[in-house]
C-alpha cells in the first residue's frame, strides 16, 4: 500500500528528503539531543496535570482507583500545513458547512433535495436525528451548525502525492478546540525559538471568533445578548473544555440545574434573581436538552427549553436537529448537496463509501470486509467500527453478522492509508498516523482559525486516533506563507552600538 | 453570578480554611506530644482535638481508643473522614473544578497543585516521615490559595463569595479551638494551686496561641506572662488579630454587604449584631457569664448565618 508522511518524501525515512515546508523545523529537530526533547516532554506532562487539562474516560479509575481524570498524550513534533494548502482547504471547508446548513435548513422546510430526488426521503425522515419537533421552526440567519468540526485525512492518491479528504462532518457538539488551543500554548512555552524561526499562524483568536458567532446567533431583538456555555457538568469527559471555552470568553458556565423556562423565556439563576438567557451554547446532546420533549428523565437539560426555542426566544448552537446531517448515511450525499444549493464543484474530496443499505454495496462490503472499514451508521468515537485488515477472523465475522442482521445500520469505505507525521515515542521518533479536524465558524458569515486539532494515533500501524482509544494530539502550524522561512535569528539580540 | 457558583466558591474557601486549621491543631497536639506528660494528658489533647471537630463518636466507631498515630492518621489521610486534611483539600478542590472558569488561572491553578501534591506526599508516605513538615505545608498552601486570590482576582462576587467563606469557617473553627482547649482544662479558670499544674497550664495555653499563630503577637500585645483571660481576650476580641472571632466577623460583615440582594437585610443585622457584640463586649464580662456557654452561643449563631447565606444567595430559588 503507498504511504504518505507529512515531513519525509518517503517511508521509511532512510534516505529520504525533508519536504520543503518542513526543512526549518526537520533541521532544528536534528540539532535537538533526545534527552532534552524527553525532559520537555515531561515538562509538558507537568503542566497539563497542574492546569487541569483532562478528560474523563467513562467507567475508568486511575492508578490509586480514586479518579476517572487523563492527560490526552502531547506529542511534541507539530504537523505543518503549507499556506497554499491550508488556503485551499479552508475554502472547501466554507463551501461544505455553508452547504451543511443549506441541506438542513432545507429538511425542516420545503425539503426540496428529497423532491429533486437527491437524497431519498427515508434517508432522512427514518434517521434517528431527524427532529420532528423542529419542523419549520426558523432559526436566525438560518444557521444551525454554528460550530462545525470537519475530520480530514490525508492519504496518498495512485502517485503517491497527498490529498486531503474529509473523513466526517460534525455538526452536533464537536470538541477538541481546547486542545488545539492548549497544545500551542504548550509548544511557545516549550519551544518559544521555533516560533520566532517560522512563520505559524496564531490562533488564539479563536474564543473571541466563538463569542462572535454565538452573538450574531442571538434572537433577532437582543440588543445586549447573554450568552452562556450549558455544559453537563464536571463528570463529562469534555468538561475541561466547557469550562476553559466559558473563562475564555467571560461568560457564565450553567448546569441545567441551573437555568429555568418561564413565560416561554429562559432564565438562570443568580445571586441577585433570575437573569435572562439569551444564546446558549450547549455541550449537551439533543437527548437531553429538554425533559418534556426528549428523554423525559435528563436531568441535564432544562425543561421548557424548546418552547422558548421555538418561540424564538433563545438562540441554541448549534442547533437541534443537526444530527440528521452529519450521520454516516448522509455524509456520501454531501458532494451532490455542494452542487445542488450552492452550483459548485466540490473543493474537498469526500472518502468514496459503500452504503450498506444499497444491494450491490452490501454484497461488495460483504464479499471484501477483510479490506474495508465498517462504521455504524450512528456510532462515534471510535466505537463500532471494524478496520478489516487489522482485524481477527472472529472479529470480521462478528461484524458480518451485525452487517447482514441490519444493513442500514452500516457504510464501508476503502481502508485508507492515512498520512503519517514523525511523532516522539518511546522508541525515539517515529511515524505515526495523523488526522486533522479543524472548526468552522458559522454566524454572520463562515470563518475559521488558520489551525485545527491534530490527533495521532500513537499505537504503531493504528489508524484509530480517537483520545478514547489511545490517540493522542498534536499542535498543527498553518505557515504564513510558502516563501522560504526567515534565516534562524541568533537567541540573543545584537548588542546596540552607541 | 449564578447561585451554583457563589455556592462551590464558598465551600471552595471554607474547605481551604479547614484544612488549614485542622493542620494547625494537629501541629500543635504533634508538638504538645514531643513534651514530656502523662500518657492521660496526652490523651486529653487528643482527645479535645477530635471533640472540637465532633469526630469523637467517628473516630472511636472506627479505631477504639485514642491513639495518637490512629488520631493523627485519621485525621490527616483517611478519606472516609469528611474532615481529615485530604477530604478537605480534595472538597475544596473539587470545588474549584466545578467553576474553574470564575477563578484566575492562577488560583485554579494553587488548588489543583495543592491537592495533585497532597495525594503525592500522602502516597510516598512525606507524612509519617516529617508531620510537622506536612502539617506546614498544608499552612502554606492555604495562605498561597487566599494570597493568590487575593493578588490576582477581580474584586467582584467571586472574590467576596470566597472571603466570606474563609472568614466564616475561621470564626467557626477559633471559637472551636478556644473551647475546647479552655473546656479540657478541668483546673480553675484562675489558676492552678500547685506549681506544676501552672507549668502544665503554661504550656496549654501558649500551645493554643501557637496553634493561631499568635504567641509572638500575644508577648507583643500585653507585655505579660501568659495568662488564660488575655489570651481569651487575644483570640475573641482583638481586631487586630487576624485569627480572632472579632477579626474574622469584620470581614464576614465587610463581605456580605458588598453581595446583599432584595432578601439578604435579615441575614446582614444578624451578622452585624454578633460582630457589635465582638466590638463592645469585655472579656469579664465574657468571662463572668461563662466562657464555654458564650462560645457555644456563638457558634450557634455562626452556624445560623451559614445557613442564612446558603438560603440568601447559594440555593437557587424557583421564581
Amino acid at each position: 500500500m503507498l504511504k504518505f508522511d507529512e515531513m519525509y518524501t518517503q517511508l521509511p525515512i532512510e534516505g529520504s528528503d525533508i519536504r520543503e515546508h518542513y526543512k526549518a523545523y526537520g533541521q532544528w529537530l536534528a540539532r535537538q539531543p533526545g534527552a532534552s526533547m524527553r525532559a520537555r516532554r515531561e515538562e509538558a506532562e507537568m503542566i497539563f496535570r497542574r492546569v487541569g487539562i483532562t478528560f474523563a474516560v467513562y467507567g475508568a479509575k486511575d492508578e490509586d482507583g480514586s479518579g476517572t481524570e487523563r492527560l490526552i498524550p502531547f506529542d511534541l513534533i507539530p504537523r505543518i500545513i503549507p499556506a497554499h494548502e491550508w488556503r485551499s482547504m479552508e475554502k472547501g471547508l466554507v463551501q461544505r458547512v455553508t452547504a451543511l446548513n443549506r441541506f438542513i435548513h432545507d429538511v425542516y422546510h420545503g425539503q426540496e433535495i428529497i423532491k429533486a430526488g437527491i437524497v431519498p426521503a427515508e434517508q432522512i425522515m427514518n434517521n434517528a436525528q431527524f427532529r420532528p419537533e423542529m419542523m419549520g421552526v426558523d432559526v436566525p440567519n438560518q444557521i444551525y451548525s454554528q460550530i462545525s468540526g470537519i475530520d480530514i485525512v490525508r492519504a496518498p492518491d495512485a502517485k503517491g502525492n497527498g490529498e486531503y479528504y474529509v473523513l466526517e462532518d460534525n455538526l452536533r457538539v464537536p470538541s477538541g478546540v481546547s486542545y488545539m488551543l492548549e497544545n500551542r500554548k504548550m509548544m511557545m512555552r516549550l519551544f518559544p525559538d521555533l516560533f520566532s524561526q517560522n512563520r505559524v499562524a496564531p490562533v488564539a483568536h479563536y474564543p473571541d471568533l466563538l463569542l462572535e458567532t454565538l452573538r450574531a446567533s442571538a434572537p433577532p431583538a437582543t440588543a445586549e445578548p447573554t450568552v452562556v456555555v450549558l455544559t453537563p457538568g464536571m463528570y463529562n469527559s469534555a468538561y475541561f473544555e466547557h469550562a476553559f471555552l466559558a473563562q475564555q470568553m467571560g461568560v457564565e458556565l450553567v448546569e441545567g440545574q441551573d437555568l429555568l423556562v418561564k413565560d416561554d423565556f429562559v432564565w438562570m439563576r443568580t445571586t441577585r434573581g433570575l437573569r435572562k438567557v439569551d444564546v446558549i451554547y450547549r455541550r449537551v446532546d439533543d437527548d437531553f436538552l429538554d425533559p418534556e420533549v426528549f428523554r423525559p428523565n435528563s436531568t441535564l437539560g432544562c425543561a421548557g427549553l424548546m418552547r422558548a426555542y421555538k418561540a424564538g426566544n433563545v438562540a441554541i448552537c448549534n442547533s437541534v436537529g443537526t444530527g440528521v446531517a452529519d450521520d454516516k448515511s448522509i455524509y456520501p450525499y454531501v458532494p451532490k448537496m455542494i452542487e445542488f444549493y450552492l452550483g459548485e464543484k466540490p473543493i474537498l474530496n469526500n472518502v468514496p463509501t459503500y452504503m450498506c443499505r444499497n444491494k450491490d454495496d452490501l454484497s461488495y462490503v460483504l464479499a471484501n470486509l477483510k479490506d474495508l472499514v465498517v462504521k455504524e451508521v450512528h456510532g462515534a468515537g471510535g466505537y463500532g467500527m471494524l478496520v478489516g485488515p487489522a482485524a481477527t477472523k472472529a472479529e470480521i465475522e462478528d461484524f458480518r453478522k451485525a452487517v447482514e442482521a441490519n444493513p442500514s445500520g452500516y457504510i464501508a469505505q476503502p481502508t485508507l492509508s492515512l498520512s503519517s507525521c514523525p511523532t516522539f515515542v518511546e522508541s525515539g521518533i517515529a511515524p505515526r498516523h495523523i488526522d486533522l479536524r479543524p472548526f468552522v465558524l458559522s454566524g454572520k458569515e463562515v470563518q475559521m482559525v488558520p489551525g485545527g486539532l491534530t490527533r495521532v494515533a500513537l499505537k504503531e500501524g493504528s489508524l484509530v486516533v480517537n483520545s478514547s482509544q489511545g490517540g493522542g494530539t498534536k499542535d498543527t502550524w498553518i505557515l504564513e506563507d510558502d516563501a522560504s522561512p526567515a534565516p534562524a535569528v541568533a537567541s540573543q539580540s545584537q548588542k546596540q552600538s552607541a | 453570578m449564578l447561585s451554583r457558583t457563589a455556592d462551590h466558591l464558598f465551600w471552595m474557601s471554607r474547605y481551604t480554611e479547614r484544612a488549614e486549621n485542622t493542620a494547625r491543631m494537629l501541629d500543635v497536639n504533634y508538638q504538645t506530644s514531643l513534651l514530656p506528660q502523662s500518657a492521660a494528658v496526652a490523651r486529653v489533647g487528643w482527645q479535645g482535638l477530635l471533640s472540637i471537630s465532633e469526630l469523637l463518636p467517628a473516630y472511636n466507631t472506627q479505631y477504639g481508643d485514642i491513639v495518637p498515630r490512629d488520631v493523627m492518621e485519621f485525621m490527616v489521610k483517611d478519606e472516609e473522614n469528611p474532615s481529615s486534611i485530604i477530604s478537605c483539600l480534595r472538597a475544596a478542590r473539587e470545588n474549584a473544578r466545578a467553576v474553574r472558569g470564575s477563578l484566575t488561572t492562577e488560583a485554579w491553578e494553587t488548588q489543583n497543585q495543592t491537592w495533585l501534591e497532597a495525594r503525592r506526599m500522602l502516597r510516598d508516605g512525606e507524612f509519617e516521615r516529617d508531620p510537622a513538615q506536612f502539617f506546614d505545608w498544608v499552612k502554606f498552601r492555604s495562605h498561597l490559595s487566599r494570597g493568590v486570590t487575593q493578588g490576582t482576582m477581580l474584586q467582584d462576587e467571586a472574590y467576596h463569595f470566597l472571603r466570606l467563606g474563609t472568614f466564616l469557617e475561621r470564626a467557626d473553627n477559633t471559637a472551636r479551638l478556644v473551647d475546647v482547649k479552655f473546656h479540657a482544662l478541668e483546673s480553675d479558670f484562675y489558676g492552678a494551686a500547685s506549681e506544676k499544674d501552672q507549668e502544665y497550664d503554661f504550656y496549654h495555653w501558649s500551645s493554643i496561641l501557637r496553634s493561631v499563630s499568635a504567641f509572638e503577637i500575644y508577648r507583643k500585645v500585653y507585655r505579660d506572662v501568659i495568662k488564660p483571660e488575655r489570651v481569651a481576650d487575644l483570640l475573641i476580641l482583638r481586631a487586630d488579630m487576624p485569627r480572632s472571632l472579632h477579626a474574622s466577623l469584620v470581614e464576614v460583615v465587610r463581605n456580605l454587604a458588598q453581595v446583599s440582594n432584595d432578601q439578604s437585610a435579615e441575614t446582614q443585622r444578624r451578622a452585624g449584631k454578633l460582630l457589635a457584640d465582638l466590638q463592645y463586649g469585655r472579656i469579664d464580662e465574657i468571662l463572668a457569664t461563662g466562657l464555654h456557654a458564650f462560645l457555644t452561643q456563638f457558634l450557634d449563631r455562626v452556624n445560623e448565618l451559614g445557613m442564612r447565606i446558603s438560603r440568601d444567595f447559594l440555593i437557587p430559588s424557583s421564581s
